[in-house]
Formats: C-alpha cells, sequence, structure tokens
C-alpha cells in the first residue's frame, strides 16, 4: 500500500489526499468502479436492472444471518444467502406465470423485510444502517485487496465468458443453436452480479449500489454504437464518477455514495440528450 | 397417414413419437418426421399448429417426450449438431451497441468483443456476409438500425457458422420485401444444392412452399400428412388446412 500513499502525494498533492482514509478510498474506487461498469452493460442489455436492485436488498437479510450465526465477516452469509436468493428467483421465474418484475419485486420486499426484521430483533437496526447508504471512507487496506482479487476474478471471467453472453442475452433461441448452455450461462452470469453487490455492498450501501451498477451503462449505451465503445464508455463513466464524486464529496462535506450516484446520473442526462441529438442528425 | 417411403434414406434428423405438453394442454402429440440431407421440406400449418413448439425441441429449448436423433451424410449419429437457426422476426433490444460485426464475431470466435476485433476476424466475418450477398457495409451497422431484410440476410450469414447439421428457417420472409424473398430462397436453395444441407422450412405462404420446398408435411398437434411437396399439397387435408375452395371443403 505504501507505493500507493507515496504516488498519490506525488501525483495529486491536494488537501483531499492528505488523509489516509481518502487514499483508501480512491484506491478502492479505482479497482471496483470498471467492474460496475463493466457488469452493468450486461445488466442493461440483459434488462436485470430490477433484479441486481433486490440482490442489494437481500444483502440485510444475509448480514442478520450472520449476526445470528455469530460470524464475525457478514460477507460470508450475505454472499451464501444472496446465491440462494438469485437462484431461487430464477427458479421461480421459470415456473411460475407472474411477470418476472413481478416476482422480483415480491423477492426484494421479503429480503429487505426479513433483514429489518431479524437486525431488530438482535438489539436495534440502528447499529446496521450504514449498509444502507454504505460509507466508502472506512474502507481497509485488507478489503482493497480483496477487491483486487474480485476485479481480477470477474474480469477473467468477462473474457471467458462474454461472447456466449452476449448471445443468449440477445436471444435464446439463437444462443442455444449455437449448443450455447443458456440456462448455465445466465446462472454463472447472476452468480457474477451476486458476488459483486455483496462484496461491495459495506461501502456502496443497500440503496445506492444499483445506481452504479446501472447508471453508467445505461449513459454508455446512449451513445456508443458497438459493443466496444459501449463498455468502453461505461467503464469511463462508471470511474470519472467514482473519482469526481469522492473529491466533490469531500470539498460538500457530503456521503461519498450518494454524490456519486448523482454524478453518474448528471453523466447519464448529459449523454441523453447528446445522443438524442445525434439520432437527429443521423436520421 | 400417408407417408411416402423412401428406397435412399439419407436421413439428418429422425423425430419419433415427440410429444409436447404444457399445463395448458397438449402443444404436439406423437409427431414423426425425417428431415432428409439435400432437402428442403416445408412445415406448413395453422397458427397455434404447434410449429414453432416444434422447432423450439429441435433447439433443446423445451422439455418433451420421444426421441430426436441427428446424422450426418455419412449417417454417422451426431450427438451435438450445429444447427443453424432463422427466426422469425426476432425479438431483440433494437438499442443494444451491437454491430453486425459483434455478433457475428461472438459466435466466430472466443475473442470477448467487448475488448474489440481482430484484422483476421474481420476478414471472416465479411467473407460471412458476402456468401449471403450482403452489402459490406453492413458490418458496422447497429443491429437495430438494420432493414427487416438486411436482418435476414445476417442472421442467415450467422446461421451457416459453423456449416449447419440441419438449417431452422422460421418465416424467415415474413419482414421481407418481394424482392428479396426471392434473393433469399434462391440463395437457400444453393446452399442445399451445393452442401446437401437439410433444411427446415416453416411457412404460411404456399406459393413459396412449392416453387422451393422439395418435400413438405402438414402440422397440427400431430403430422396429418407428409411427403413430395407436390402430393401434399394436392391432398385434402392440406386444401382444407388452408381453406381453399377449390377443394370444396370450408
Amino acid at each position: 500500500m505504501e507505493w500507493f500513499y507515496r504516488l498519490v502525494d506525488t501525483l495529486l498533492p491536494f488537501d483531499w489526499t492528505e488523509f489516509g482514509y481518502m487514499k483508501n478510498a480512491l484506491l478502492a474506487i479505482i479497482l471496483i468502479t470498471p467492474l460496475f461498469g463493466l457488469v452493468g452493460t450486461m445488466i442493461v442489455n440483459n434488462k436485470m436492472a430490477f433484479f441486481s436492485d433486490a440482490l442489494g436488498h437481500s444483502a440485510l437479510t444475509g448480514i442478520a444471518i450472520g449476526v445470528m450465526l455469530g460470524i464475525d465477516n457478514y460477507l460470508i452469509s450475505m454472499m451464501g444467502f444472496a446465491l440462494l436468493f438469485a437462484l431461487g428467483i430464477s427458479a421461480v421465474m421459470r415456473k411460475a406465470s407472474s411477470s418476472a418484475d413481478t416476482i422480483i419485486g415480491v423477492f426484494a420486499s421479503t429480503g429487505l423485510a426479513l433483514g429489518v426484521v431479524l437486525l431488530s430483533v438482535a438489539g436495534g437496526f440502528a447499529k446496521y444502517s450504514s449498509y444502507l447508504i454504505g460509507d466508502i471512507l472506512t474502507v481497509q487496506p485488507e478489503e482493497i485487496a480483496m477487491l483486487g482479487i474480485l476485479l481480477l476474478v470477474i474480469l477473467v471471467a468477462w473474457v471467458l465468458f462474454f461472447n456466449p453472453f452476449l448471445l443468449t442475452s440477445m436471444n435464446g433461441d439463437l444462443a442455444a443453436s449455437k449448443n450455447i448452455p443458456v440456462g448455465a450461462i445466465q446462472q454463472v452470469f447472476m452468480l457474477i452480479v451476486a458476488v459483486l453487490v455483496t462484496v461491495s455492498i459495506k461501502w456502496v450501501g443497500v440503496l445506492i449500489i444499483n445506481s452504479l451498477l446501472v447508471l453508467p451503462a445505461a449513459a454508455a449505451r446512449n451513445v456508443a454504437k458497438s459493443m466496444r465503445s459501449y463498455h468502453g464508455l461505461s467503464v469511463i463513466f462508471s470511474v470519472i464518477s467514482g473519482i469526481s464524486g469522492l473529491i466533490i464529496s469531500y470539498y460538500a462535506g457530503t456521503a461519498a455514495g450518494g454524490t456519486i450516484v448523482l454524478v453518474a446520473a448528471v453523466i447519464f442526462f448529459v449523454s441523453f440528450f447528446f445522443g438524442k441529438r445525434r439520432m437527429r442528425v443521423s436520421a | 397417414m400417408n407417408e411416402v417411403k423412401r428406397t435412399t434414406c439419407k436421413c439428418s434428423t429422425e423425430i419419433r413419437n415427440l410429444s409436447v405438453t404444457k399445463r395448458d394442454g397438449i402443444l404436439l402429440h406423437d409427431v414423426n418426421l425425417d428431415i432428409h440431407h439435400g432437402e428442403i421440406l416445408a412445415l406448413i400449418g395453422r397458427n397455434g399448429a404447434g410449429k414453432t413448439t416444434l422447432l423450439k425441441a429441435l433447439l433443446g429449448r423445451i422439455p418433451y417426450t420421444g426421441s430426436i436423433t441427428f446424422h450426418d451424410p455419412e449417417g454417422k449419429r451426431l450427438s451435438h449438431p450445429h444447427i443453424g437457426y432463422v427466426p422469425q422476426n426476432m425479438l431483440f433490444d433494437r438499442d443494444t451497441p451491437m454491430t453486425v460485426l459483434d455478433m457475428l464475431c461472438a459466435n466466430l470466435t472466443r475473442f470477448p468483443v467487448w475488448l474489440g476485433h481482430r484484422k483476421q476476424q474481420r476478414k471472416e466475418a465479411l467473407e460471412m456476409l458476402k456468401r449471403v450477398g450482403a452489402r459490406e457495409n453492413l458490418l458496422d451497422k447497429r443491429l437495430g438500425t438494420l432493414s427487416g431484410g438486411e436482418m435476414q440476410r445476417v442472421l442467415l450469414a450467422f446461421a451457416l457458422y459453423p456449416k449447419p447439421d440441419l438449417l431452422l428457417l422460421d418465416e424467415p420472409v415474413s419482414a421481407v420485401d418481394r424482392m428479396g424473398i426471392e434473393t433469399f430462397y434462391d440463395l437457400v436453395t444453393v446452399m442445399r444444392k451445393e452442401h446437401a444441407m437439410p433444411i427446415l422450412l416453416v411457412s404460411h405462404d404456399l406459393a413459396h412452399v412449392e416453387k422451393y420446398a422439395t418435400c413438405a408435411a402438414l402440422l397440427d398437434k400431430t403430422i396429418i400428412v407428409s411427403g413430395p411437396v407436390r402430393q401434399v399439397m394436392q391432398t385434402n387435408a392440406v386444401k382444407e388446412a388452408f381453406g381453399l375452395k377449390l377443394a370444396g371443403g370450408k
């Protein structure tokens, strides 16, 4: 970590980088925002924005289960529960006749309510309310290492499985005709989303995480022409919102997570109008 | 059943006793059908007769009872056949920033298309487009901006790689203008003749079926009649199903 601190001191000799926690937060953001940008593209392609939101909500129940089992690191119980939750949603969606958003909505509210109830039984929900909006400034060096590993793992998966992901998201029948195991591919993707959401929920928060997954990709979609520019722009928008949101929050004294989302939202609206104008010009 | 027996059977796809049931009833019942190498078999029938269900079963997308077996031209059994599939009015999100090149390359290679395309792949994709008579400049167009005819060509190019052991065409020209229809079918006929490709064609348009298909099968939950296209077209079952006045039926 020392080399990174020195690097920041040399390259960015500003007020906001003076504190160790700001340096940590910066590094965490540099590692995690490209993932939001990358995975977000496929969430938007698959129209799964509501699904990833539900996964975020389920994290509260995951934490509660961890508390009840007496596990110190809630990450394990959160991830375990999120995976069960994701598999549960996909199993019910295959069987049930209700529409996907209804089923996901049912799961999302159950996950949230169950978490709140279980955590309030244990002695007051206030202790855990930080999970609702998260706090990137509390990130610890060993947690940053974990984010680095997560970045590597998801990058590898994104290289190995992207083409099947893409064809599956485009049209399931078409993908199946190319011998792509559509069901398995969808589950691998859900798994990636579940892991990403639960690992980052502590710093980003249940209420905000989905905005970070969806906004950069949605903004990139407004202006991109190909898969490459879609991904490139989504990652760039995500990293820019992350870093500038962090800096603005320092000077404005606001919560980092919310500020980051607001920057991403501004980028979305700018890209929306820019994209509209371009459509008119080319039409 | 007046199935016409063949002396030299070059079976590509054998469908035996295939049934599909859903909660709300029987979709397909005891379907028996052979698709041979080098023939265009037209699957005809009214709406809701189970044509799309049969295609989904062939693609392995829905559970069924009975058996479907695939063979190569030498008669060897294929456990994982390559199926070329050209869907009708393919449902996809037209706003997705995905070019024709992205789509073709996602099928050509494992190299993830979000990282871009290698020169070699671009060349191969271009060859695929040329083979189906599509213009080169389609390559960098977004899928959402293609016309019906252009999309159909791209889907055919996509279906033809790797060389399919069975080609499924589901109402392939419903979104294409008159000129495009002729060219599309001419192309498919070339595929059949040059590569002895077995082709299953789902169509409503009896004129096209008579002109381009070699065999036909009338489906209504099960195969009502099948055989060489001219014979099948003359049967009362077909005339009734399509309400042809000449038959003296409905």
